[in-house]
């Protein structure tokens, strides 16, 4: 590189290009001043000021209202998904009032609808899942970023990468058909043991018991949090190992230094350093958690009724009743579903909006996260 | 924090040393920590052993033997325990909590790897069964009953569908996320910021109120149909937020320096993103698109609200519901029969197999930062390159005739290194 450098001064001299012929013997910036070396040089009167205004050719004009256009469009449709859903949920919102927050039930032509189940249902499933991928998605961030031997870095990074990518209808298969079936024992097991806890209360099983349990622990809040927890620990584990990856070489090598262990130096370094980002992570994982559809209407089967008890059999959520329910509405149904989507949409935009802010503020520049 | 390295060599400059700095700028490098000790696996395998042995004899005398999925995370916690004892018996209370900690991260990774490890296995070992007969690949399912033999009927219409509707969804997501992303990156602004802020809140919003958006207006308004451009829309949708950021992260990581040599050079900003910018960051903007297409891919919601389900093959978008593979894995495990189930994880792993090529397919382009060339586009860059010396000695033949030698051997040198030459 430092030859090609040089050789390409040599290459601009000879055509002409070098900066002793190009530059202004008269510099305006350094005259007004009046303390440069050259002050003994006979005063001028200072020059006016230089426009520095730039005047773009047709083309860039061209280019930049394309592009603005394009940012635009972008923002319009953005603009109208959102508009939209304030437009036809109004209908509903309007003839439900404040009952629309409080009832339990939906059925929108028999006139009594809400989303308090399905929004607590909502937000058991995702607190359950952030929960769960909490230690996985640092366990492994950490992993990657200060365990790992350096040549499988790289590879555990894309491997993370490719979970991310895994269609969340698969997800959803291995949820419903392998993972719900095996952990009824492990529900079962923290029933029996913590049932004084009242979210892990199931009704109807009595301790010891050897009911056939599939009847009350299948398709439960707890085994849809697990499944979307999968699903959202390769977005926080990426975003935290980035952050980790980031922690400064020097404090590193001090903590060393100073002989902390390895992990001495990760709780006093690399930690502190990442929290923001792992806070932010864990916040963009809530946000994909709360929309997620497909993975829990696969698993769970739908109650509309509060249902604090996360290892009980039924449960819903605002994505799955709209999967579960768009067909068989009415035009009034549908607005009704829009209500639910907009309590949906407020909701993951502000935890989007509260996590973005957070991962913005924790990392200095930008860097790639696809 | 400075890291530059202090070489051994000091210079005395009029009585005071300075430390010289060594003119290799190379980033230092974190050291290598790891040393295994005998004394170390030992531990290991014997806390390994007490722990499953005791939770054995709990399992199978105390508490009621249950689970196997119980049984293993309670051997885990008592091996941490274990272990935890076993290393403070000839250490200090850091060493052991170093150790501890050390365990626990290696078998949370260990434990997500092996969660995605079962998830593909799984969705193939179910699926194995339709998987092997070739009509799966070749046929459609409109004459087949939920009990027909796996022999008879398949998911090439779903194949069709998912990439009819891919396809048009990137066709509309790409562009305008593309040109939106070079907007928000290149021309700064009040404007670009809030487009920016917007976006990044919409790549995060459920996926299904995209359906539903479209299941709103397109269908309830204008067709009153389910077909193949309906659920295209909900896809793109769904994607131009994504590719949008994506794209949108991977222009800003093209170098400063870069962007300003190109306007010193006295070229616009047309060209400067036109044969500066997006030539520097070709290969992450096609990792940014295939992987918006491998997410787009998979979306099974937006496509439930828009495509309805058909079993019979439809290449038309604008009429008549049109499948996808998402789709029929989905519904097709609702109905319960064990060839419905066998097709639904069939039809999941034909998706998986997709996203799986399209993934690999990306890392294979996109493994490069901006700027740094695979071995083809350098050469083709040089012979750019060397095509234009070769036009620069010509005009300057025309005019100077006297100097095109030493134009030459300058301009041989720095012929790969030329910016923009490659166009």
């Amino acid at each position: 590189m430092h030859s090609d450098e040089s050789a390409t001064d040599h290459g601009l001299a000879a055509l002409g290009f070098s900066s002793g012929q190009a530059g202004d013997p008269a510099d305006p910036d350094t005259a007004p001043g009046g303390s440069s070396p050259r002050a003994s040089a006979p005063r001028r009167p200072a020059p006016p000021k230089r426009n520095l205004k730039s005047r773009m050719g047709t083309s860039d004009i061209a280019f930049r209202w394309f592009t603005r256009g394009g940012g635009l469009l972008v923002l319009a449709l953005e603009a109208l998904v959102g508009s939209f859903l304030f437009f036809r949920a109004y209908q509903a919102l309007h003839k439900a009032g404040w009952s629309f927050i409080t009832a339990q039930a939906w059925n929108p032509d028999g006139g009594s609808f809400g989303i308090a189940a399905v929004l607590i249902g909502t937000i058991l499933i995702a607190v359950v899942a952030v929960i769960v991928a909490i230690p996985l998605a640092m366990g492994s961030a950490l992993y990657i970023s200060e365990y790992a031997p350096r040549a499988l870095k790289r590879l555990l990074t894309s491997v993370i990468d490719l979970m991310a990518a895994v269609p969340s209808v698969v997800f959803g298969l291995w949820g419903a058909f392998l993972l719900q079936w095996h952990i009824i024992d492990l529900s079962h097991w923290i029933n029996d043991w913590f049932y004084w806890i009242p979210a892990f209360h199931v009704a109807g099983v009595q301790r010891g018991s050897t009911q056939p349990w599939a009847n009350f622990y299948t398709s439960s809040t707890f085994d849809a949090g697990v499944v979307v927890a999968l699903m959202i620990t390769p977005i926080a584990c990426s975003i935290t190992r980035e952050a980790f990856s980031q922690a400064p070489l020097g404090e590193r090598e001090g903590a060393y230094a100073l002989g902390a262990t390895r992990w001495g130096m990760i709780r006093s370094v690399v930690l502190p350093f990442g929290r923001g980002a792992m806070i932010g992570g864990m916040m963009l994982g809530l946000g994909r958690a709360l929309g997620e559809t497909i993975a829990v209407a696969l698993i769970i089967s739908p109650v509309y009724a509060i249902q604090p008890h996360i290892l009980q059999q039924g449960t819903s959520s605002i994505s799955s009743l709209i999967a579960l329910k768009y067909q068989e509405e009415t035009p009034f149904g549908v607005s009704a579903l829009m209500a639910a989507g907009l309590a949906l949409f407020l909701l993951t935009l502000v935890v989007n909006l509260i996590a973005a802010q957070i991962v913005a503020r924790s990392r200095s520049g930008a860097v790639s996260e696809v | 924090m400075s890291e530059g390295h202090v070489s051994e060599a000091v210079q005395t400059v009029t009585g005071t040393t300075v430390p010289q700095r060594s003119t290799s700028r190379r980033p230092p490098r974190p050291r290598e920590l790891s040393i295994i000790r005998m004394g170390d696996v030992v531990a290991v395998l014997g806390a390994l052993g007490a722990a499953l042995a005791t939770t054995g004899l709990l399992w199978t005398e105390v508490a009621p033997f249950t689970s196997a999925l119980g049984y293993v995370i309670v051997s885990w916690l008592v091996f941490v325990v274990y272990y935890a004892v076993l290393v403070s018996l000839d250490e200090n209370r850091p060493t052991m909590r170093d150790r501890v900690a050390a365990v626990v991260v290696n078998s949370l990774a260990a434990v997500v790897l092996a969660a995605l490890v079962f998830v593909i296995v799984y969705t193939f070992v179910r699926g194995w069964d339709a998987l092997v007969h070739t009509n799966f690949y070749t046929q459609d399912l409109a004459s087949v009953a939920p009990l027909t033999p796996l022999n008879q009927g398949g998911v090439l219409h779903a194949m069709v569908g998912t990439l009819i509707q891919t396809g048009i969804a990137m066709g509309i997501a790409v562009p305008l996320g593309l040109v939106a992303a070079v907007y928000i990156s290149q021309v700064p602004g009040r404007l670009a910021q809030l487009i920016r802020t917007v976006v990044d809140a919409m790549t995060a919003v459920p996926d299904i109120l995209a359906g539903l958006f479209i299941y709103a207006t397109l269908i309830l308004l204008v067709t009153r149909q389910y077909d193949g451009i309906a659920a295209s829309c909900a896809l793109a949708v769904t994607a131009v937020p994504i590719v949008c950021r994506a794209s949108d992260v991977v222009l800003r990581l093209v170098p400063g320096s870069l962007t300003e040599a190109s306007y010193a050079l006295g070229s616009g900003q047309l060209r400067t993103v036109r044969y500066v910018i997006l030539p520097t960051a070709r290969s992450g903007l096609a990792t940014a698109v295939i992987l918006g297409t491998a997410r787009a891919i998979g979306e099974t919601s937006p496509v439930l609200l828009t495509a309805g389900a058909t079993t019979y093959m439809n290449y038309n978008p604008v009429n008549g519901p049109m499948m996808s593979l998402p789709l029929l894995a989905y519904s097709e495990v609702q109905g319960g029969f064990a060839q419905e189930i066998a097709r639904g994880f069939g039809a999941a792993a034909v998706l998986l197999v997709l996203v799986l090529v399209l993934f690999l397919v990306a890392r294979a382009i996109g493994g490069r930062g901006p700027g740094q060339l695979s071995s083809r586009q350098a050469r083709r860059r040089a012979a750019g390159s060397r095509h234009d010396l070769a036009r620069m000695q010509r005009a300057l033949s025309a005019s100077h005739p006297g100097q095109s030698p030493a134009l030459g051997v300058a301009y041989g040198a720095t012929a790969p290194d030329f910016p923009g030459a490659n166009s």
